[in-house]
């Protein structure tokens, strides 16, 4: 495994192959998590093929693509999210800091405190602001006295840049905050279990322009601290948040580089068309 | 002719009416071919005619078989065999009833030689006023009938006139059921003022001693205390039947929706649910010859005293197993309705299955199996076949499960078995008690479903 991710580090530029689906990595910094030919399948549908990406600590990643395309099916491997949906099935080989995720001695609890997610729709959960960002510690014991998990909801918030905002009324509950606080939310709650990568699923689809400028400003301060990937049918969004972009398309991955290449220079007709508004 | 043909024979009028004002509109829709010259289709003048055809003539109908028995009681007293009858109201009546009723062939034969002395008078005056209502009857359908036909005109807005009386039609039928619970309710409260005039209310409500059967008399009423029922409907209801149903009826619901394969779900689910369509009195036999007696031996083991075979136990662990689909399915409703995006949220913080069931979907569907509860709570109270079998007969203000207690509806139904005057305090009990229960249940339900209305804005 090791080996794998030396190769693949190391690679600059993407490879392509005549027989597989291009194994792509689009790194430099270190590697965080490495996917190679996966496939899911949803009963008899397949959603994905064959994709391979590496998503790297320093770099958000971005995935592209028009509606349909696999995109959030992709993102919700990284975690296995997919595994709550039952005729879900998934193959190939996803690891993160070399381990298999989907080997069975990984334990999913311990994956998706290590892997947090933020999700289309703000979901706080119907407690106290306190409460929600209280809830990952809390479960995975990460506080043991009252003043310890004070400080995780703090630090958690301020690095959501909701502190200024809510740090008076902390027991106030989660949903009565507006879309975009929500939103800040659950990225503070994804935070305060400290994860190493966060996963992003068209987390501005349901803000305004405002609370959305907000998110996409986070997502730049928290560049580095976590492996970020973002999820987001919005190509100005892409360009501006990310640095490698993925462009997916009827669940193949077709291209995966540095964004500014992506966007002005694709080597793909497909990705080309897109950006250019060609259909999606 | 009897009053059912008569009644056929307006409907078969009614459809002749309708083809002829179908006929009547296609002749005219024939000629006057110009878009919206007709305004409605031949059929709605077709139902124009047959609607004013047959309407008037049933209302007479009605009107005339309420007002017609005065009439012919009259115009029998009149006949020359009336002047042999007593003076006296009663029997005077007693006669008349019974004439009447040979007269139109209820009863064979006479009691009473003077009732059939007046069975001939009766005859002919029924029959005379049968015929007059017949007549008027019948000349009513031609009458409506023709001036309907007459106002067919291509202009005649007879689509509006019977959409109008098609709304008017199921406003009446929802408002019959409205009215009947209105007037339930006005006997109950009627009912109740008679007995607390005879009982203090005080009395009813916060005494202890429950004993109708030892009534001292007017004015010196006692026994009507109805805090032991009180207690043991709460005890039963409220207490044992929701200690067994809340935890297997949500903890079935939870299983059900998120453990269950669907496949399991899809089988397991309807016979839960048909659970709650086994009638009352199975349960109650259940209760009362299998569990009652096994709950006896059990406490005569364990050395429990005052152990009676007709046990609160018995009962209420019987009422909490017929209560269970309902806590059940609306537990299951409740947390299928919270948004999948919460148990989302939660499992990708990491949170296992149990923990989100725990710490996310249960609070939030809090609110709603809540009101489950309070609705079951309140199908608890009013429950009667199963206490009545096996909850026993004595007031006891008891907290020992093994032992008898009565409730509110079985005591109405001791109250009103058998023979009964009708306005003895003892009788006029049932109808507080009822009054009791029904403000209660009233209650529960109103409270219940505020509560889940409110709940189920939240997720909308």
């Amino acid at each position: 495994m090791t080996e794998l991710i030396d190769n693949a580090s190391s690679s600059e530029s993407p490879i392509m192959t005549e027989t597989a689906p291009p194994a792509i990595s689009a790194g430099d910094g270190p590697l965080k998590m490495t996917t190679r030919n996966v496939d899911v399948f949803y009963g008899e549908k397949q959603a994905i093929n064959g994709v391979s990406i590496d998503v790297t600590m320093d770099n958000v990643t971005a995935f592209i693509g028009p509606s349909g395309c696999g995109k959030s099916t992709f993102l919700r491997c990284l975690n296995r999210m997919n595994d709550t949906i039952p005729i879900a099935k998934v193959s190939g080989e996803i690891t993160l800091e070399g381990e298999d995720i989907y080997a069975p001695s990984m334990d999913v609890v311990q994956l998706r405190a290590r892997v947090g997610m933020v999700f289309q729709k703000p979901n706080p959960f119907p407690k106290s602001i306190y409460d929600n960002i209280a809830y990952g510690p809390r479960i995975h014991g990460l506080a043991s006295t009252k003043d310890e998990l004070d400080n995780i909801v703090e630090t958690s918030l301020q690095r959501a840049g909701l502190w200024g905002e809510v740090s008076d009324r902390l027991q106030d509950s989660g949903t009565a905050l507006s879309g975009g606080q929500q939103q800040r939310l659950c990225i503070a709650r994804a935070i305060a279990v400290d994860p190493e990568v966060i996963l992003m699923d068209e987390p501005c689809s349901a803000l305004d322009p405002i609370a959305t400028a907000k998110i996409e400003e986070l997502i730049h301060e928290l560049r580095g601290k976590y492996a970020i990937v973002i999820v987001t049918h919005n190509m100005q969004q892409a360009a501006r948040v990310s640095q490698r972009t993925a462009f997916f398309h009827l669940g193949t991955l077709v291209e995966y580089g540095v964004t500014s290449d992506i966007f002005t220079n694709p080597t793909q007709e497909k990705t080309r068309d897109y950006i250019t508004g060609r259909y999606g | 002719m009897t009053g059912s043909i008569l009644f056929l024979l307006i409907i078969v009028l009614g459809g002749i009416a309708w083809f002829f004002g179908r006929v009547k509109a296609r002749g005219f829709s024939a000629t006057n071919t110009k878009r919206g010259a007709v305004h409605s289709l031949p059929t709605y003048h077709g139902w124009y005619v047959a609607l004013w055809a047959i309407g008037p003539a049933l209302l007479f109908l009605i009107v005339w078989n309420i007002a017609s028995p005065a009439l012919i009681t009259d115009a029998a007293l009149a006949s020359p065999a009336a002047e042999q009858l007593p003076s006296d109201q009663f029997a005077r009546g007693a006669i008349l009833a019974e004439a009447r009723s040979i007269a139109s062939g209820q009863q064979v034969r006479a009691f009473n030689p003077l009732s059939q002395s007046m069975v001939e008078p009766y005859r002919t005056a029924i029959s005379y006023y049968q015929m007059i209502g017949m007549v008027a009857a019948l000349l009513l359908v031609f009458a409506c009938g023709v001036f309907a036909w007459l106002r067919l005109k291509p202009e005649l807005r007879a689509r509006t006139k019977i959409e109008r009386i098609t709304m008017m039609t199921l406003l009446l039928a929802s408002l019959i059921a409205t009215i009947t619970t209105v007037g339930i309710f006005a006997s109950l409260i009627f009912e109740s003022a008679r007995f607390f005039s005879m009982v203090s209310p005080i009395d009813f409500l916060f005494g202890t001693e429950w004993n109708p059967k030892a009534v001292a008399g007017p004015r010196g009423e006692t026994g009507f205390g109805a805090i032991p029922l009180f207690w043991g409907t709460v005890f039963i209801g409220a207490i044992i039947a929701m200690i067994v149903a809340i935890p297997l009826g949500l903890m079935s619901a939870i299983y059900l929706t998120q453990y269950a394969a669907p496949g399991f779900r899809a089988w397991m689910k309807p016979i839960l649910e048909v659970l709650a369509g086994v009638p009352t009195v199975v349960y109650g036999y259940f209760a009362a010859l299998t569990v009652a007696p096994a709950l006896r031996d059990f406490a005569v083991s364990i050395g429990i005293s005052g152990a009676s075979s007709e046990s609160a136990l018995a009962a209420g662990v019987v009422m909490g197993i017929m209560i269970i689909p309902f806590v059940s399915s609306m537990a299951d409703d409740s947390i299928a309705a919270v948004p999948s995006a919460m148990r989302d949220g939660s499992l990708a913080m990491g949170a296992t299955k149990s923990e989100t069931i725990k710490k996310v979907l249960i609070p939030a569907a809090l609110p709603g199996v809540v009101g489950g509860v309070l609705l079951a709570v309140s199908r608890a109270i009013g429950e009667t076949m199963i206490v009545v079998m096996a909850a026993g007969l004595a007031a006891n203000m008891t907290a020992n499960p093994f032992s008898s207690v009565t409730t509110v509806t079985t005591q109405i139904v001791q109250l009103l078995t058998g023979d009964q005057e009708f306005d003895s305090p003892k009788t006029l009990a049932a109808f507080a008690l009822g009054l009791v229960l029904f403000i209660v249940t009233l209650l529960l339900n109103l409270i219940a479903l505020r509560v889940v209305k409110k709940y189920r804005e939240a997720y909308e």
